[in-house]
């Protein structure tokens, strides 16, 4: 064991200038923060709406063009800009021949760590999930995030039922969480040994989303049906 | 016990840059091999090669800045707050650093999220922050952040390679070994952390032994 030195008494300071000191470096430090904010807030929106970008491309297979609808108060969808930052938004896939494909659709749920971000593909007419992604999470390396990366756990959202009742008002069958190796029917997701937490939320939160987006989606299926031709030579140009 | 060694706690003789400021925090008083500071996201972050790299680059980044500003406002802070300044200035440095990663890649992001607020609790920067920097002048304590950073990172990288090697069969993400190559799972999780990090004290305290022996 080491000996401790015995405390040195301490020169009085007087409370001005400690207070001088911290409220000094405080503005010097907040400063610094806004300036760095500030220097890369466009850099980091742009990185951001690339990766949305992208993602889109990615959850709904072979489109060529997108464009955002917005959802209003009385279940109404609208054409949107691209950077428009209302609340309820659908991105609408369309292929080479302006024909959709489907709807990436983004959701947020609890995960193990912190909220989860994700983006899935909707197909509207064959009313399933068909593609999946992870904007934002902050899961355990290693662990957690194998929900990003695993592919057997991706395969789930390949073709993931979200059948509707005959009246279109709500799903048949929620999307349900299973364990690992219990998958029996097209709803339910698939989970991952040593990614219990994070896999289940995954599957919990497409079935909080879906419940709520698929019937609207169906009610509204004609407004995305073909690609409206207005703004059609600002989409995809990026 | 070797994280006792007082040697890395420079004394505030001499007031020129030396180099072996430089050179203590890459071998003789490696941060991590030697001092055993920072071992939250040493065991975390360390599950594969290209996250133990960016942290460690981060960490640097965070250990230079505030040991330069801390250095230079050694003589005006007053000894009471100075734990709290110091932890100030480093939370701020880790904002800055959080925000440049973002701008500069969103999958690098996504990959150090949750780490990269936890170096505002590395205790190794504060370590050097109150044992060095705020005795020493700014140039020395430059040389000092630099070796310390460095030696982080050479540190976290051994172990990370180590362990994405084993656990997953891969380096950087390109697959080392054949395809029916079995992954030791324990490697990537917490406990295989904890065995690869016993495994390099054991390497240097070894070759550390027969170097005194000589």
């Amino acid at each position: 064991m080491s000996t401790t030195a015995p405390i040195q008494p301490v020169a009085q300071t007087s409370s001005a200038k400690m207070l001088q000191a911290m409220v000094g470096i405080g503005i010097m430090c907040a400063l610094l923060i806004v300036l760095t904010f500030e220097g890369t807030l466009p850099r980091i929106e742009r990185n951001k709406a690339e990766a949305l970008e992208k993602a889109i491309f990615k959850v709904v297979p072979g489109i060529t063009s997108k464009q955002t609808f917005a959802l209003s108060s009385d279940n109404q969808f609208s054409l949107v800009p691209d950077d428009s930052d209302a609340n309820q938004l659908v991105y609408a896939g369309y292929d080479a021949d302006d024909k959709l494909v489907g709807l990436a659709i983004e959701a947020s749920g609890m995960g193990f760590a912190d909220v989860i971000r994700i983006l899935y593909g909707y197909d509207v007419e064959g009313e399933k999930i068909i593609g999946f992604y992870v904007l934002e999470s902050k899961e355990t390396p290693g662990l957690g995030d194998k929900i990003e990366k695993d592919p057997s756990f991706l395969a789930n959202f390949e073709a993931l039922d979200v059948s509707l009742t005959d009246d279109k008002r709500t799903v048949e069958n929620k999307i349900v969480p299973v364990k690992h190796g219990n998958k029996e029917n097209p709803w339910e997701v698939d989970g991952i040994t040593g990614a219990t937490i994070s896999s289940r939320a995954i599957g919990n939160i497409l079935g909080e989303s879906t419940g709520s987006w698929a019937p609207k989606l169906a009610m509204n299926q004609k407004v995305f049906a073909t690609k409206q031709p207005q703004k059609s030579e600002r989409d995809g140009s990026e | 016990m070797a994280a006792n060694k007082e040697s890395s706690i420079g004394p505030a003789a001499g007031t020129t840059p030396s180099t072996d400021e430089f050179i203590k925090g890459l071998w003789r008083d490696n941060p991590v091999f030697v001092q055993v500071l920072g071992m939250c996201p040493v065991l975390a972050v360390s599950n594969t090669a290209e996250n133990a790299l960016a942290m460690g680059l981060a960490t640097a980044f965070v250990l230079l800045m505030s040991n330069i500003l801390v250095s230079t406002l050694r003589n005006f802070i007053p000894k009471q707050v100075r734990i709290a300044s110091y932890i100030l200035i480093i939370a701020t440095f880790v904002t800055i650093t959080d925000y440049v990663i973002q701008a500069i890649s969103v999958d690098l992001h996504k990959s150090l999220g949750a780490f990269i607020s936890l170096i505002v609790v590395n205790c190794l920067i504060l370590s050097r922050a109150e044992a060095f920097a705020s005795k020493n002048t700014v140039g020395r304590s430059i040389m000092d952040a630099a070796g310390m950073g460095i030696g982080f990172t050479f540190a976290l990288f051994c172990l990370g390679a180590v362990r994405e090697l084993f656990g997953n069969g891969t380096i950087f993400g390109l697959g080392v070994f054949p395809d029916n190559f079995q992954e030791w799972i324990v490697m990537i999780l917490p406990a295989g952390g904890f065995f690869t990090l016993a495994l390099w004290l054991l390497i240097f305290n070894v070759a550390e032994a027969r170097k005194a022996k000589a």
